[in-house]
Order: C-alpha cells, then sequence, then structure tokens
C-alpha cells in the first residue's frame, strides 16, 4: 500500500446523507476481476444528472469528498472504495461512516476522516462558494484546511499509522504465525471443517 | 462481572490480544466464499506466493451472479460468466471446496452454510457480504468483511479487529398473528436507524425472539447489517441445537455432547451490562413497510406515506423528501393503496423454506393480480427440492407466479431478473436502496405474507386484506407454525 501523509486536491461537496455502497458503485458494475478499472462505476446512476456535482467542470478533478453523515451503509464490496481510488479520490470525510466502508478504507489506502457534522457544513459552504477550492489533508496533524478554514478530523491511531506507513495487514500478521499456530492446536474437537466434504 | 453473549464469543477467539492500540488479532472458524468479492483475494495471494492456509475452513458457492432460468446453459451474460469461471478456476488451483451452478449443495452463501450444519454455535463466521450477519441466528460472531479482509483470513486465517461495543434489543410478548421476524428487523431498524448500529454488535433477546424458528432469527440477524451493525447475536437454545443435529457438518456421539455444553454457556451472564438497551414490544407490532431508499424509513403497513415537511431533523427531512421524489409518491397516501409492478420472494433475508410455505399459504388457492409479475427464487437447490417435494412449486406456479432456480436474484439484481426503470416491487429482500434491483427500480421492503398478499392483490396488503380463498387449494397447505421443519440434512 502506498503511503499516505499529506494530499492537497479539489474539494467535492457531497450533499447527501445514507450514501450507501449501491450508490457509490451498483452492483452491475461489480463484475470485474481486476482491482482497478472501476471508476465508469462511481456515482453511476447520480452522474447521469448533468447537475450532479461530479458533472459540474469544477468539481470534476476533485480528490476531497466531503459527504453526509453515514456514508458508504450497506453491501461490504471494497469496490466501493476502489471506485473512489479508480476515479482519483485520496480522501472522504463524514461525520459518520459505515463500520465496514471504514474497515475497507484503511486496506485500501483511502483515508475516511470523521469530522464534526457542523465542520461538514462549513466545509460544504467554502466549496460551494469557490467551486474547485482545494483542500489541504494533513493524516499527521489530522486537520483539514480550505482556505482560511481548518477543521480536525479523527481517524483511528492504529489506521494512522498503518496509511502513514504504507503497511500491509497481512504481513503484519504473518509475525505473529506462532501465536495463530499455538491456537490452532486448542481448538475444540467438536468445531465443523468443510473438508471432507459430506 | 458478567459477560455478554458476544464478548464470549470474542474473548474465545483471541489469539493475541492487542497492545498499545493495536487490534486483538481474531480466529476465524468459517470462512465462506463466492464469486463477486473474492477474485481480487486470490490475485492477491496468487502474486505474494501464499497458500489458503486452513482449507477445512473455507467453502465457496455461487449465488450473485447465477441465473435462475435455463440453468443448463452458459451463462448468457459474458461479465458475468467471467466472474462465475474465475472463481472455478481459483477454487480449482487453491483446492478450495466449491459448490458450482447446477450442484445440489448450491445456493445463496448464508442459506448454504446453515443448511450444511457448517454454521453452529459460539464460531466466528466471516464472508465477503455484509449479510454474514445471517449466522447470528446460531450465537455465531459472524460478520462481513472486505476483499482485502477476504485475503486476509485465506493467508492467516485471522482478522485484526477492535473489539465491537454491545447493544440488547429486547422484544417481548407475543407477536400478533399475520405478522413474523421480517416485521420485527424492520421496526427494530426504523426505531434505531440505518446508522444507530454502527460499532456495534446486537444481541436481540426477549421472549418473542426465543420463541422464533432458527429461519425467522436467521431473518431478523440478517438485517442487523441495515441498521449498522457489523452483526447480530441470538444466544442458543434447544430450538438451534435441534436445527443443527443431524446436519451434516454436525458433531456426533460424545462430540456433540461436548458441543451441546459448551454452547449451553453461551449466555449473556444475568450480571452482565450492554453498552445500550433498546425495547419493543412484539403485541404491538404488525406489518411493516418500508416507504423510501434506505431499509430505516419504514412504517406499519395501515400508515400512510409520511410527510417529509412534519420531520423535525432537517437532514431526515431532506433525506425522506428525496426519497418520496425517487419513489415517485405522495405524503398521505395510504401505504395499501400503492400499486406494485412485481413481488419478489427470496433472498438471503426471506427465502429459505419456512419463507416459501408462509408465502405459498397465503397464495394457494388464488390467482395474482393481472398487473403483477411475481418471481420466487428459493435461497438454495436444496430449499427448492424441499419446497417440490411438498407441492409449493405447484401452488406458486397454479397462482401464475414464476418458479425459478436457486440465488440472489433480483436482491440486487447482478444476474437477469431486475427491475425496469420506473417499476415498483414489494420485496422480501434486505435493500430498498435507488436502483438495488435495476437502474431506476422502486423497493418496498415486505415479509413474505405481505408480498403473498401484494401479489394477490395488486397492491401492499396483509393476508388480513384477503377475501376467503375460493380457487382448488394445494394439498393441505397451512400458514406454517414458528418452527418450522429443516432442508438439506
Amino acid at each position: 500500500m502506498e503511503k499516505f501523509s499529506t494530499h492537497t486536491g479539489v474539494g467535492v461537496p457531497l450533499r447527501r446523507s445514507n450514501v450507501d455502497t449501491d450508490q457509490i458503485i451498483p452492483a452491475v458494475y461489480l463484475k470485474r476481476v481486476t482491482r482497478t478499472g472501476f471508476e465508469d462505476g462511481l456515482f453511476a446512476a447520480w452522474r447521469q444528472d448533468p447537475a450532479f456535482v461530479l458533472n459540474q467542470e469544477a468539481y470534476k478533478a476533485g480528490s476531497v469528498l466531503v459527504a453526509g453523515p453515514d456514508f458508504g451503509t450497506g453491501s461490504s464490496r471494497e469496490h466501493a472504495v476502489w471506485a473512489l481510488n479508480d476515479y482519483g479520490f485520496r480522501v472522504v470525510l463524514s461525520s459518520r461512516f459505515a463500520d465496514i466502508f471504514r474497515g475497507n478504507s484503511g486496506k485500501a489506502g483511502l483515508l475516511a476522516g470523521i469530522v464534526e457534522q457542523a465542520d461538514i457544513e462549513k466545509l460544504w459552504t467554502a466549496l460551494e462558494s469557490r467551486p474547485g477550492t482545494e483542500v489541504t489533508v494533513d493524516l499527521t496533524a489530522r486537520t483539514a484546511v480550505c482556505g482560511d478554514l481548518t477543521v480536525g478530523f479523527e481517524v483511528d491511531d492504529y489506521t494512522r499509522w498503518r496509511l502513514l506507513e504504507g503497511l500491509d495487514d497481512i504481513g503484519l500478521t504473518l509475525r505473529h504465525v506462532d501465536a495463530v499456530t499455538a491456537f490452532e492446536s486448542n481448538r475444540p474437537h467438536f468445531l465443523p471443517t468443510t473438508l471432507p466434504a459430506r | 462481572m458478567g459477560r455478554t453473549l458476544a464478548e464470549k464469543v470474542w474473548e474465545a477467539h483471541v489469539v493475541r490480544a492487542g497492545e498499545n492500540g493495536e487490534p486483538d488479532l481474531l480466529y476465524i472458524d468459517l470462512h465462506l466464499l463466492h464469486e463477486v468479492t473474492s477474485p481480487q483475494a486470490f490475485d492477491g495471494l496468487r502474486l505474494a506466493g501464499r497458500p489458503i492456509r486452513r482449507l477445512d475452513l473455507t467453502i465457496a458457492t455461487e449465488d450473485h451472479n447465477t441465473p435462475t432460468l435455463n440453468i443448463d446453459q452458459p451463462i448468457a451474460d459474458p461479465v458475468s460468466r467471467t466472474q462465475i469461471e474465475t472463481l472455478r478456476k481459483n477454487c480449482a488451483e487453491f483446492g478450495v471446496r466449491l459448490h458450482p451452478l447446477g450442484d445440489i449443495d448450491q445456493g445463496i452463501v448464508h442459506v448454504v452454510g446453515p443448511q450444511l450444519g457448517l454454521t453452529q454455535p459460539g464460531m466466528t463466521v466471516v464472508c465477503g457480504d455484509s449479510h454474514t450477519s445471517t449466522h447470528g441466528a446460531f450465537g455465531a460472531l459472524a460478520f462481513g468483511i472486505g476483499t482485502s479482509e477476504v485475503e486476509h483470513v485465506m493467508a492467516t486465517q485471522t482478522l485484526p479487529l477492535k473489539p465491537f461495543r454491545t447493544m440488547a434489543i429486547n422484544v417481548d410478548g407475543d407477536l400478533p398473528s399475520g405478522t413474523s421476524a421480517k416485521d420485527i428487523i424492520l421496526a427494530v431498524i426504523a426505531k434505531i436507524g440505518t446508522g444507530g448500529g454502527q460499532g456495534y454488535v446486537l444481541e436481540y433477546r426477549g421472549s418473542a425472539i426465543r420463541a422464533l424458528s432458527m429461519e425467522a432469527r436467521m431473518t431478523i440477524c440478517n438485517m442487523s447489517i441495515e441498521a449498522g451493525a457489523r452483526a447480530g447475536m441470538i444466544a442458543p437454545d434447544d430450538i438451534t441445537f435441534d436445527y443443527v443435529k443431524g446436519r451434516r457438518h454436525a458433531a456426533e456421539g460424545e462430540d456433540w455432547d461436548a458441543a451441546v455444553e459448551y454452547w449451553r454457556t453461551l449466555r449473556t451472564d444475568d450480571d452482565a451490562t450492554f453498552d445500550t438497551e433498546v425495547h419493543l414490544s412484539a403485541p404491538d407490532l404488525e406489518p411493516f413497510v418500508t416507504w423510501g431508499t434506505n431499509p430505516g424509513q419504514g412504517s406499519p403497513l395501515s400508515a400512510s406515506v409520511p410527510d417529509p415537511a412534519a420531520i423535525a431533523d432537517p437532514d431526515a427531512r431532506q433525506a425522506a423528501e428525496r426519497a418520496l421524489t425517487y419513489m415517485d409518491l405522495t405524503a398521505g397516501t395510504p401505504l395499501r393503496e400503492i400499486a406494485v409492478d412485481t413481488v419478489f420472494i427470496g433472498s438471503c433475508t426471506n427465502g429459505r423454506i419456512e419463507d416459501l410455505r408462509t408465502a405459498a399459504a397465503v397464495v394457494n388457492g388464488r390467482q395474482k393480480a393481472d398487473s403483477v409479475r411475481v418471481l420466487v427464487v428459493p435461497g438454495s437447490a436444496r430449499v427448492r427440492l424441499q419446497a417440490e417435494s411438498e407441492g409449493l412449486d405447484q401452488v406458486f406456479t397454479a397462482f401464475g407466479a414464476e418458479w425459478r432456480q436457486a440465488g440472489c436474484s433480483m436482491c440486487l439484481g447482478m444476474n437477469p431478473d431486475q427491475l425496469a426503470p420506473g417499476e415498483r416491487s414489494a420485496s422480501t429482500s434486505n435493500r430498498n436502496f435507488e436502483g438495488r434491483q435495476g437502474k431506476g427500480g422502486r423497493t418496498h421492503l415486505v415479509s413474505p405474507a405481505v408480498a403473498a398478499a401484494t401479489a394477490v392483490r395488486g397492491t401492499l396488503s396483509s393476508p388480513s386484506d384477503l377475501e376467503p380463498a375460493t380457487g382448488p387449494g394445494g394439498p393441505g397447505l397451512e400458514v406454517s407454525s414458528q418452527q418450522g421443519a429443516s432442508t438439506g440434512r
């Protein structure tokens, strides 16, 4: 995973709550077997509306999404994170994320920062009054700066460390493989196995 | 200090406790795979030269993309076909047990696991699918994961996780007739909201829950994710043990006795405390339906489409306005007057045998409304065969419904079973998101009984709205009891 420390890019105000992963990428776009190429599916239904924020010239090159509460609800599809990444987003800010989406973001190098709703409103106002304004997101300081406005965001320490270092979870876990083997030797006999098939 | 059920199962699976803010490393007892969220994980293993650590705790089936018609022919959509073929190649290469389309044990992954007896109390169960919460009905800690985590479980049979908080959902009293598990969970989600469960494991408790069959408990736990919770659990009891006993992968003899002895300890201690508690009175429930575009936007069937102007919270008001526009509904319209084009009976929420029995009992001896297309899609091939052995397929086809092969089907429309733009459905599935069942489609989430009654009248209805049936009935069908018989032993 690529290291993440700071990022500066165009902020995109998405004034919607409960943006579920079916909206971020509809199921019909999940059929690819590769890990890239999902940008076409991002907000596919909404992008057919010329008034949708990403269809406005100033926001097209956006990389910092500022969304309403309960972003990423619903399906566990990591494709939602990949679609945001593939489009060019590096950061999503919201006052509340669905658990699985937030976890998936951390694994795939997309920063999901939790910002107070009052600060989200301020960011929206700033981004809408000057479309195309850039936001600088500093993961070390946990701040997002947009013009004169500086807001703090939360991200848990462990995810922050992994993003800053660009660490891969599997590699981290395999350092404890002896503990896994020891645990396995003590599992109860009655637990089921899939093999041999019955 | 007592412990909750969730805490007991968690602690029994800690391989290594996290230090300095690190997550705990949790052992995973069962990993379920399907075609949509696994290809990139297999690729990751290949790139790193890693094997699957525990093939004997891993199983795959095909469900999301599979057609429900002409399954003996090649899949028409080339992209879907590629995804299915990729799963088959990957399973062959890595040695994963796979139940492909056409196999007797194929079906929706969350129907297949319990049916085989692979889902048991006290286990940790994961799958790259948010409805993995279904398996919590057995007192398992079961939750959906993303593809990076799928690869992680393949490689290590563990997951790094931060502990969840715990929430008790107490449902007491007797359910009125005509209501079911689906009405309970839709009412719960409407009460706590789609974000209410975030960060929590829900434990469903109380006399109304204890009275439910395993299949009904699965319906409830299945939709925990719709309240934002990662997992939902129900403490195992004799109903659970009876369901598991004799299934193909259940323990036998002394191992079975040891298992049951352990499983009986899997209940929240009397002196344990939950981080949050919610109460619901079962006798006050009635059939519940959604009117909006998230599962929390629901109301009792006797109500009308709500007026957004009456909603105080500006965010909820705006969401309701947007939902009514998308759903093409007018505030004040009685929900019972909403006409639908399609009725879908199936999915991991309500595609088990008991659900089909309930729906068949309602439509038996009747004709569907002319204007309505009715799709009945069993949750697994075994459920389908069980239903056919009971004559339910004949009841449905005589009614005018289409009797299909098993899979996820119209729940998410990855296969050809989709709503056309502007079409409206009453659906026993779990999500009414915009476009979920097909681009531009409009979804009302309902129970199997409401779906069946709606198919008769053409508008959202409950069985109590129906005149007595006049046509010749099928073989002695009655609305199934709470204690459904089991399939696929």
